[in-house]
């Protein structure tokens, strides 16, 4: 039986290769400073959606909202297996967070056919671990949260297992499913290379219009329309268009969307800069022990 | 996140110096595939691009995943099970799954097979790669050969058959040429082949040193003439492993532990036969070696480079007597060394690929396509001719200076490492190791001494170097283009000299012969890459003499390089000379006296 996966992405500052300024003086992140990256996570829940489609079938299509330059994770996508990849852009979607985020996800995902929904456990720039459960709520299916491994699938029936800290534990659901995955899960493929060679080409319909644009500097407004149009034609019956919605195209409720659908609120951003060496010499001994153990209960480490 | 290809400036820069451009245009035979094929390149810009984007993806791959799992690999090596299966070490059975993934099995396969259709330049940047992260691994991934010779020679019927699954990466083969008397010398191969009264041939006999013998393929060279003896006696076959093909034994090797050199014993096994018979062994095997030659440079490429970077990274860090090693003179000397032999090998085995390639595309045109213009036709054939002597020459060159090479290298890396190095906890001792096989596989540096002096004494060098003196060089190298012509000019003179002695003369200095003929080629191959009109700067150390002391042109580097590399080599040229043309005759004349009986036991 071959299963239908939706894979979420999201494009993030490379937060592991901290270069220069990286936090502007109001305590927020400068993400010009930050190289964007496909978010690690994310790359797990694609690969365990590629496994799935390897063994079983199916098709995977991935799906990313964010500005038009998040297209590259969505052709990274491709370059490893992805069958299918969908922008999700809007000016609208500005200031959206975790809630306004899953909200906009979900009514994207609606539109699919899906069985299997994937998400990265979570984004390496706001670690919330929130989008994915969230959009399992808005969608109305069950979520399993922290996968480290597919156990089995059969049917309308997955059991994986979940990392609980201490420990795992299986579980098993019917589909349609929600699956948040970590990074323990698998080893993400690399690009291949026929797919590097024929998706390289691949564009949004904004990015087509663009590079008209750049060739015919001097056309006008319904000239570069046309173009454009033939050229997306093109582009799709080579399977090389990824789609590109609009929060009116997925039929989203503004209220719900950007700024407006937001309700977090920052309360106060502190600049943590840690003044302790990053390690302490303790004497092997009973009391050299006795005393680290007073420090962590004092620090309210331990308890 | 590391990548093998964008941490190494030399393999991106020759990417860049090299006329890539011209190679994809032949390869891609006008571009004509593009239409059939949605991945196939429309120009020669794309195709480049093409090639840039898959050792990118195969430098992430080899530095992120084969690398990190090496060292298990060797310590665990392949297991023959009971039943006669092989489990190979989990680190490669697991590489060879991302290889797969990564579509890079069927490198320079046709696109209607399922191939990436690149030139041999590429798959041996590619093979370099691999073999930095794992040498053994390259065992395998550079065996890619095998469908190539079933592409180049077998019907349709099994070119349909067998090379699909190659690309894929669902299958892998074996040459199994080698038997337990038939070494170097495949001439005297025993294996029987034998045909039922329907026309089915079956193969009887034992193979023996047979690098991945228990892959999904396995080429078989055997004797299919019983009343015939020597190279026309023999056929090619391919057959698949089954009840009647037994791996007897696994090898305990000194190093490449991830490749199963298997012993095979076949019990009238059911194979097919490969092209025609009695060509067996010329031109089907003789092909097939060429080809893994230039692999066994490029996995010798690889091992050097790895080896090479720990002694750079541990002069600079461990302190003696107050400072990093690498102050001392007498480690600089070693590590620059080492540095520019690495270097020197790089352009010689990618020079002798991109020769291959043209060899190869001329004389696939001949073939298929040719010109009809009278004019265009004979300049055609000439190429192809040329090119394919080129080949010849310039194949056994590359292996032997670079599987040399990096013995030297893998020795030295030790050296700087000192006890540090003789020990398990670097990766140096298993470079040395895996290092020391590349001389004595897919024939001995002896051997291809006797092949690459052929080439030097019959003209095939003196029209190749001409060939490179013709070209144009930067003005900061004329110097050296002078030096390299004097080198020429005794070379000639010492090829007259040897001519006059005979065969057995050549032979006993071959290696020095071979030595001067490299040192020339490689001279002119580095005085090119210093008048590159690629732009590109390369990180030097801290301390650099350069402008802003933390980069520099690549282009004055290879000049500082290349400055080097000539002017030590003159001297080693003229005296090289001077012993050939002493006209000492005492290996052939004096062995016995020498080196005493053979001791009774």
């Amino acid at each position: 039986m071959a299963y239908n996966c939706v894979v979420l992405a999201k494009q993030v500052p490379d937060t592991q290769r901290i270069t220069g300024k990286v936090m502007n003086d109001d305590g927020t992140v400068n993400r010009s400073a930050l190289p964007a990256i496909f978010n690690p996570e994310d790359l797990n829940a694609l690969e365990l959606a590629l496994q799935i489609k390897d063994r079983f079938g199916g098709r995977v299509t991935v799906v990313t909202m964010g500005l038009p330059g998040a297209t590259r994770i969505l052709r990274e996508s491709l370059y490893r297996g992805a069958d299918a990849a969908v922008l999700v852009t809007d000016m609208r979607c500005a200031a959206s967070d975790t809630l306004a985020t899953s909200y906009i996800l979900s009514c994207a995902v609606r539109r699919m056919d899906y069985d299997i929904v994937l998400c990265g456990r979570q984004a390496i720039d706001g670690d919330t671990a929130q989008v994915g459960p969230q959009l399992a709520e808005k969608l109305g299916i069950p979520q399993i949260t922290y996968i480290e491994a597919l156990e089995d699938l059969h049917d309308n029936t997955i059991q994986v297992r979940r990392n609980i800290g201490n420990g795992w534990q299986s579980v098993k659901s019917r589909l349609p499913v929600l699956l948040t995955v970590t990074g323990e899960a698998n080893t993400p493929r690399v690009a291949a290379a026929k797919h590097l060679m024929k998706y390289k080409k691949a564009r949004t319909p904004a990015e087509a219009t663009a590079e008209i644009k750049a060739i015919n500097p001097n056309a006008v407004e319904a000239e570069i329309k046309e173009l454009s149009e033939t050229r997306c034609d093109a582009l799709k019956a080579r399977g090389l268009l990824i789609e590109q919605w609009n929060l009116d195209q997925v039929e989203a409720d503004l209220t719900w969307c950007g700024r407006g659908g937001s309700p977090t609120k920052v309360h106060r951003i502190q600049s943590v800069v840690l003044a302790a060496k990053e390690s302490k010499e303790v004497e092997p001994t009973d009391e050299g022990l006795a005393e680290m153990i007073h420090e962590l209960i004092d620090d309210k480490i331990i308890a | 996140m590391g990548n093998f290809y964008k941490d190494n400036d030399d393999i991106q820069f020759l990417f860049r110096h090299i006329d890539l451009g011209r190679l994809a245009c032949l390869c891609e035979e006008g571009f004509r595939f593009a239409e059939e094929f949605d991945y196939a390149p429309g120009d020669a810009d794309e195709a480049v691009q093409n090639y840039e984007m898959v050792l990118d993806a195969l430098g992430e791959l080899a530095a992120d995943f084969i690398a990190p799992r090496a060292e298990s690999v060797d310590r665990e090596g392949n297991t023959l099970n009971e039943d006669g299966t092989v489990t190979r070490a989990k680190g490669i059975a697991e590489a060879l799954e991302k290889l797969a993934q990564a579509e890079v099995m069927g490198f320079t396969l046709p696109y209607r097979f399922g191939g990436l259709n690149f030139p041999n330049l590429l798959y041996s940047m590619a093979t370099e790669i691999i073999s930095r992260a794992d040498a053994s691994l390259m065992n395998i991934f550079g065996l890619q050969g095998i469908a190539e010779t079933i592409n180049a020679f077998a019907c349709e019927e099994l070119k349909q058959h067998y090379l699909p699954p190659f690309a894929e990466g669902k299958v892998t083969g074996a040459m199994v040429l080698t038997e337990p008397d038939a070494g170097s010398d495949l001439q005297a191969v025993k294996l029987r082949a034998f045909e039922d009264e329907k026309g089915n041939w079956f193969l009887h006999g034992v193979k023996r040193f047979i690098t991945n013998g228990c892959g999904d393929v396995l080429l078989v060279l055997s004797r299919s003439e019983p009343d015939r003896s020597g190279g026309l006696g023999l056929s090619l076959f391919v057959c698949e492993p089954g009840p009647t093909v037994h791996i007897r034994r696994l090898e305990d090797k000194l190093g490449i532990h991830g490749s199963p050199t298997c012993e095979i014993f076949f019990d009238n096994t059911p194979c097919k036969l490969i092209g025609e018979r009695k060509r067996g062994l010329a031109p089907y095997v003789a092909t097939l070696m060429n080809g893994a030659r230039i692999g066994i440079a490029a996995q010798s490429m690889g091992i050097a480079e790895a080896a090479y970077r720990i002694a750079r990274d541990y002069a600079a860090s461990r302190k003696q007597f107050g400072v990093a090693i690498e102050k001392l003179p007498a480690v600089r000397d070693m590590l620059i060394e080492m540095k520019i032999a690495v270097e020197a090998g790089r352009t010689l085995l990618y020079e002798t690929s991109r020769v291959v390639d043209l060899a190869v595309a001329y004389n696939k045109r001949l073939e298929e396509n040719p010109p009809e213009d009278k004019g265009e036709l004979k300049e055609l054939k000439n190429d192809a001719r040329s090119y394919k002597r080129y080949a010849g020459m310039l194949t056994p060159m590359a292996k032997y200076l670079c599987s040399e090479m990096c013995n030297q290298v893998a020795y030295d890396a030790i050296q700087v490492l000192g006890g540090s190095g003789y020990m398990r906890d670097y990766a140096s001792e298993r470079h040395a190791r895996d290092a020391r096989i590349t001389t004595i596989y897919e024939g001995t540096t002896q051997l291809q001494i006797v092949a690459a002096v052929r080439g030097v004494c019959s003209g095939t060098a003196e029209k190749y170097l001409a060939d490179l003196a013709g070209q144009d060089y930067a003005a900061e190298v004329k110097d050296l283009i002078g030096k390299l012509s004097e080198g020429v000019e005794q070379l000639k003179a010492t090829v007259e000299f040897v001519k006059d002695k005979g065969n057995d003369y050549m032979d006993l200095y071959g290696r020095a012969l071979t030595d001067i003929a490299i040192a020339l080629i490689n001279g002119y191959l580095l005085c090119d890459q210093a008048g590159t009109k690629v732009q590109m700067d390369v990180a030097v150390a801290p301390g650099a003499s350069s402008a802003n002391g933390q980069a520099v042109p690549m282009k004055q580097r290879k000049a500082l390089l290349t400055r080097r590399y000539v002017e030590k080599n003159a001297p080693k040229i003229k005296a090289l000379a001077e012993v050939i043309c002493q006209g000492d005759r005492s290996t052939l004349s004096d062995y016995e006296a020498l080196v005493g009986p053979v001791q009774e036991q």
